[in-house]
């Protein structure tokens, strides 16, 4: 069967079942529709909270990532995982004792403050739109090149269904559809890397295929046979990083604890009945990641093998078809700078920036398309866009056409999953934390479940309109978001478990501190300065994604300082405190707490 | 909360104790957390990369595959401490 109509079978009986668990999972109370009414199983939860980490960054843009920056991508993996470690052991059954709706809702009692819940409100949201643009970006581009949908209908379907279950079923029908699109994401994931893996070295487990020996090359482990062609054509050797020890650390931790302070994750961890559930949880969260990001480094080994055994030096004329079809989406470019008709691909640029193509009716000579974009000095004539890695795999490995439906499938319910639960943390802050708990404390509940519905709907508009005008790679964009969920959230909310005497002033002061700190670092760097962006003019050498470690230490730093100088919290925070840190006592209920 | 409560027949945990036993097991589980990936994985990869795991060098393999193994079963210990521990506060054993 043809691989359009794999992709429309595939893709829409994919949509069909979320939008059938999205009316069965119908929300009736905030309780349902900010956190489930706190009745969902730690298993069910542990995999709605996979679908709801695992992005279109980590599905589509992570693997290309790693594939491109070999060891150095080592960052992603054990930051977007290890953060997990520390929300199980530091964060989720503290916040779950405490058990309101929210971050905020926790920042804002924890400290006795309406400042305090304000700032957290924003740093939630500012977040969360970050991360969200990246979410519609993935969205765009798996319609417009699997679907040869326009990107602007591409955004719109993926708009109505998120709009349709976020809206309709709240926390309730996310998290179910969430089970879901978590399912169909993982096989879609592990699918081609299982048929890849066994196709390059015979091992079904692509875990340990990639440390294996090559099909048809007996004695020849697949890294070192990687690291040979690596050098062999300039490039760095895969294994070896060329990051400074310092920034891969910061950036690893920035990512640790940024994971670990993203409010779409914590959130999740309220749905769940008892503290030890919400501990079980994590633990199954984090299982179910491990399947993808232990997978991800196979794929990216494989992927890089791959095209460095097909592309370079290979005459334009012989390029496989998927080579052509990804040139005319734009992602892939090609400029013969020595005009011998074969693609030379090595260490370095073929031009600055991204490919501005001429149109496609201006040809080269050897038929690929014409680039407005200045060559560079070096040899290398190749761009291939990041991002393509995962959904151009299946292809370059000549995998059956329902196995690259499957993707485009997968990569969607990665994006939506991710933008859903991001559109109810908006929608929770909007309604709850600002509307409801600041502006109006006499809202009735059917009024409130009124605002979230209309906060999630605007959101969605929002998200979309990001989509249709996306800001840089998916990947780099998401990592900015951790820097702020580093260097604001983490801290207030650890020192609010772990230290009785941290106080309003020094918590408040602590967050703007840090916020601002690593807002402006990377605002200056990444956008004001671009040309500046280079290691000798960082801050200890520390790059704009790992300076959330750096605003985090700040943070402490600023609330320790300060609250060493005002006064005490009052006693019943101490109590608080102290009720939190404790399980629940024997027929002790854990009920949503209606304020 | 739990004052109230404390007149019970076994010998249940008491709260600061409750708290202190529960520090000890998170300090000691991200001490782990710690060596395996910023040690392993990157202050010390080159080192460990002398040495290696089938067709993985060390160190290389700590940074992609081996620390991610780590986290996974570091939660699940302390799920099941803190099962124990919860038990010991709550109803005495």
């Amino acid at each position: 069967m043809d691989l359009h109509y794999w992709t429309y079978l595939i893709v829409g009986l994919t949509f069909a079942l979320y939008l059938g668990i999205a009316i069965w999972a119908k929300a009736s109370t905030t309780g349902d529709f900010y956190i489930a009414g706190k009745g969902v199983p730690a298993l069910a939860n542990g995999m709605a909270t996979a679908a709801d980490w695992m992005s279109a960054a980590s599905f589509l843009g992570m693997a290309g990532l790693i594939s491109f920056a070999g060891y150095d991508g080592s960052v992603y993996l054990m930051g977007w995982t290890g953060g997990y470690v520390l929300l199980a052991l530091l964060l989720a059954p503290y916040l779950r004792k405490f058990g309101h709706f929210t971050v905020p809702d926790f920042v804002g009692d924890r400290y006795y403050s309406k400042t305090a819940r304000v700032v957290a409100l924003f740093c939630a949201i500012f977040i969360s739109f970050t991360y969200v643009c990246g979410q519609m970006r993935g969205v765009g581009i798996v319609f417009s090149k699997f679907l040869e949908v326009p990107i602007f209908w591409g955004v719109l379907i993926g708009m109505g269904i998120v709009f349709f279950y976020a809206v309709l079923g709240g926390m309730k029908g996310i998290t179910y559809t969430q089970v879901a699109q978590y399912c169909v994401l993982i096989f879609a994931f592990t699918v081609p890397a299982i048929f890849i893996s066994l196709m390059l070295t015979g091992n079904p487990v692509p875990q340990l295929g990639f440390g294996g020996h090559v099909v048809g090359e007996p004695g020849v482990y697949l890294l070192d046979k990687l690291d040979g062609l690596s050098k062999e054509l300039g490039f760095n050797s895969y294994t070896g990083g060329i990051k400074p020890k310092m920034d891969m650390f910061c950036i690893t931790m920035a990512l640790m604890v940024g994971t670990a302070g993203l409010p779409h994750v914590i959130i999740r961890f309220y749905t769940v009945k008892k503290v030890s559930a919400a501990r079980v949880s994590a633990f199954w969260a984090l299982l179910f990641i491990a399947v993808l990001y232990t997978t991800a480094p196979a794929i990216a080994v494989f992927a890089r093998t791959n095209l460095l055994t097909t592309i370079p030096n290979q005459s334009y004329g012989d390029a496989p078809e998927w080579f052509k079809k990804w040139e005319s989406a734009d992602l892939i470019a090609w400029q013969d700078k020595n005009k011998d008709g074969k693609i030379q691909y090595t260490q370095g640029a073929a031009f600055a920036g991204k490919p501005v193509f001429l149109g496609s009716d201006h040809r080269g000579k050897s038929g690929e398309r014409l680039l407005a974009n200045v060559p560079t000095e070096g040899a290398n004539e190749l761009f291939v866009d990041k991002d393509i890695m995962v959904l151009a795999n299946p292809e370059i490995a000549q995998l059956p056409n329902w196995v690259i439906a499957l993707v485009a499938a997968g990569g969607l319910a990665a994006a939506l999953s991710t933008a859903a639960g991001l559109l109810l943390v908006i929608s929770t802050s909007v309604a709850h934390d600002l509307v409801k708990k600041t502006i109006d404390p006499n809202m009735s509940e059917k009024e409130e479940l009124i605002v979230a519905r209309l906060a999630a709907a605007i959101a969605v508009l929002i998200a979309g309109y990001f989509g249709l005008n996306p800001p840089d790679y998916v990947a780099a964009i998401v990592a900015f978001a951790f820097g702020l969920a580093a260097s604001s959230f983490f801290p207030v909310i650890i020192l609010g478990i772990f230290c009785r005497r941290m106080n309003r002033e020094g918590a408040i002061s602590g967050m703007i501190a840090g916020i601002l700190f690593t807002a402006a670092y990377i605002v200056f760097f990444k956008f004001i300065r671009t040309d500046l962006n280079v290691k000798d003019n960082w801050l200890f050498g520390i790059s704009p994604e790992g300076i959330g470690t750096i605003g985090m230490l700040l943070n402490f730093a600023v609330a320790f300082i300060v609250s060493a100088f005002t006064p005490k919290p009052p006693r019943e925070i101490y109590d608080l405190v102290n009720c939190v840190r404790l399980p629940e006592q024997e027929g002790e209920e854990l009920d949503v707490v209606e304020h | 909360m739990s004052e109230s409560k404390n007149e019970i027949k076994h010998e249940k945990l008491d709260p600061v104790h409750y708290w202190r036993e529960n520090l000890k097991w998170v300090g000691a589980l991200l001490v782990v957390w710690f060596l395996v990936s910023f040690g392993c994985g990157i202050l010390w990869v080159d080192q460990l990369n002398q040495f290696h795991l089938g067709g993985f060098q060390l160190g290389f393999w700590f940074a992609q595959q081996g620390s991610i193994y780590v986290f996974v079963v570091l939660i699940a210990i302390y799920v099941r401490l803190m099962k124990r521990l919860d038990k010991k506060f709550t109803s005495g054993d």
